[in-house]
């Protein structure tokens, strides 16, 4: 069971520390300043902050295990763009949208999803990063859009653990994609995907498929679940196929989040459509299921179910090791907590900056 | 010797110099100093060596505006300010 969480916002990193009168706000680390993601490296401890300063570009940040201060690190840098590139893409790191540890056999090795669509390898905790130029050099990277931002982005890194050299990653816009060879050849993995936002005729278009969110069950790691620009859908078979899932008021939304151990648990946050990205009916809700899709449960209890506009973004729903304690975040500032799966809330705080995600991390 | 001075608003996340250059232009100054200096490069220039976004550079009084090539000339006893943009806030 996790002690401590973590919430990335617009205006610092807030850390919750459970005590016995329960979970605690703590001040914010980096305060005033943009933090685009974060991780807990349950490896060795260390956590990573990335910034997102207004004027001064993108910086990642290293606490070690039981530290309390913060060292900065490199970030990833993209090459010197080819004179004479067609490549409409600014060769320049706008933000760290995602980072991921390598897995257990693989110490020290770090992945970050970036905007404007580079994925990043370091081998050194951070030190140094390379750019994955197999993707990068991928077909059909010129035909990458921007979803969310203006330009493309990987959001979602999942490294298979039973085998760290499959790692999967997904990118508004351009589909999902997935090495099996530790980054070496990468495989579009959409098949059963619609973007309805296309023409009809480009709907099935691998690279046209906008996941705002993948995650894997680290418990059972063929199961992966994604929502879609378009929907909710959840694969199996590793991602070779997507089924797509119906669920109650609306599955369009940002975030998703799986049971670590029980595949066939997974929780949304609906929100009304696209055009309007508000809780339907101003009322919030969390859908969860319990049987791999086929059923859902709309929970609310604890959640402000009147004059409600928060939104929930992509990173921001974050479950605990123990498959029970939840915790979500707002656009708008607002931060529940659940320690039942979901079935109640309690309010954290209400007048937070605008979250942007939320983790859980071991006691160091 | 031409003086270039940064905004204490970077001083919140790096040490921040104030130099004096020879140099006969502005990027011929910013590459002696980040030669150096490879951390505070990362917070003025982004991964193309071009000036941040949000980032503005005044020679003299004047405000920069090739903010790629960065070779405008300066004088033995020009004044440059590094400073933030007030975009970018």
């Amino acid at each position: 069971m996790a002690e401590r969480a973590l919430l990335a916002t617009r205006k610092g990193l807030f850390e919750l520390t459970r005590g016995a009168a329960g979970w605690q706000l703590g001040a914010p680390h980096f305060p005033g300043d943009p933090v685009s993601a974060v991780l807990h490296d349950a490896r060795d401890g260390a956590t990573y902050a990335a910034l997102n300063l207004g004027h001064f570009g993108a910086k990642l940040h290293r606490r070690e295990a039981g530290s309390e201060g913060w060292t900065e690190v490199a970030v990833p840098v993209y090459p010197p763009k080819p004179e004479g590139s067609d490549d409409k893409t600014d060769w320049t790191l706008k933000q760290i949208w995602t980072l991921a540890a390598g897995g257990a056999d693989q110490p020290g090795v770090l992945w970050a999803g970036t905007l404007p669509g580079g994925l990043f390898r370091s081998d050194d905790r951070g030190v140094s990063w390379q750019l994955v130029e197999s993707l990068w050099q991928v077909d059909g990277r010129a035909e990458w859009f921007g979803g969310g931002y203006d330009v493309p982005g990987i959001h979602s890194i999942f490294v298979d653990p039973r085998d760290s050299r499959r790692v999967l990653v997904a990118v508004s816009c351009g589909g999902v994609w997935q090495t099996g060879d530790g980054g070496a050849t990468w495989q579009l993995r959409t098949k059963g995907m619609q973007a309805r936002y296309m023409p009809p005729e480009l709907a099935e278009q691998g690279a046209a498929q906008d996941p705002h969110r993948v995650v894997g069950c680290a418990g059972q790691p063929d199961v992966l679940w994604c929502q879609h620009h378009s929907g909710i859908w959840v694969s199996t078979d590793n991602a070779a196929t997507w089924e797509e899932v119906a669920a109650p008021l609306s599955t369009f939304g940002f975030a998703v989040a799986v049971h670590p151990r029980d595949a066939a648990t997974a929780w949304f946050v609906p929100a009304v459509a696209d055009q309007q990205r508000v809780p339907v009916a101003a009322a919030l809700a969390v859908n969860r299921t319990r049987d791999g899709g086929a059923t859902f449960e709309t929970l609310r209890q604890g959640l402000p179910q009147q004059h409600c506009y928060d939104l929930v973004y992509r990173h921001a729903l974050a479950v605990d090791d123990d498959g029970t304690t939840l915790l979500m975040g707002s656009t708008t500032g607002s931060v529940w907590l659940s320690s039942n799966a979901g079935d109640d809330w309690q309010e954290v705080n209400a007048h937070l900056p605008p979250v942007y995600a939320a983790i859980f991390t071991k006691t160091d | 010797m031409a003086q270039i001075i940064f905004t204490q608003q970077l001083a919140r996340f790096l040490p921040v110099p104030q130099l004096a250059t020879q140099a006969p232009t502005l990027r011929a100054a910013l590459d002696g100093i980040f030669a150096t200096n490879g951390r505070l490069a990362g917070y003025v220039l982004d991964d193309q060596g071009r000036l941040r976004e949000n980032v503005v550079i005044f020679i003299d009084g004047q405000r920069t505006r090739e903010r790629a090539r960065l070779d405008d000339p300066l004088r033995s006893d020009s004044t440059i300010h590094i400073l933030q943009a007030l975009s970018g806030g």
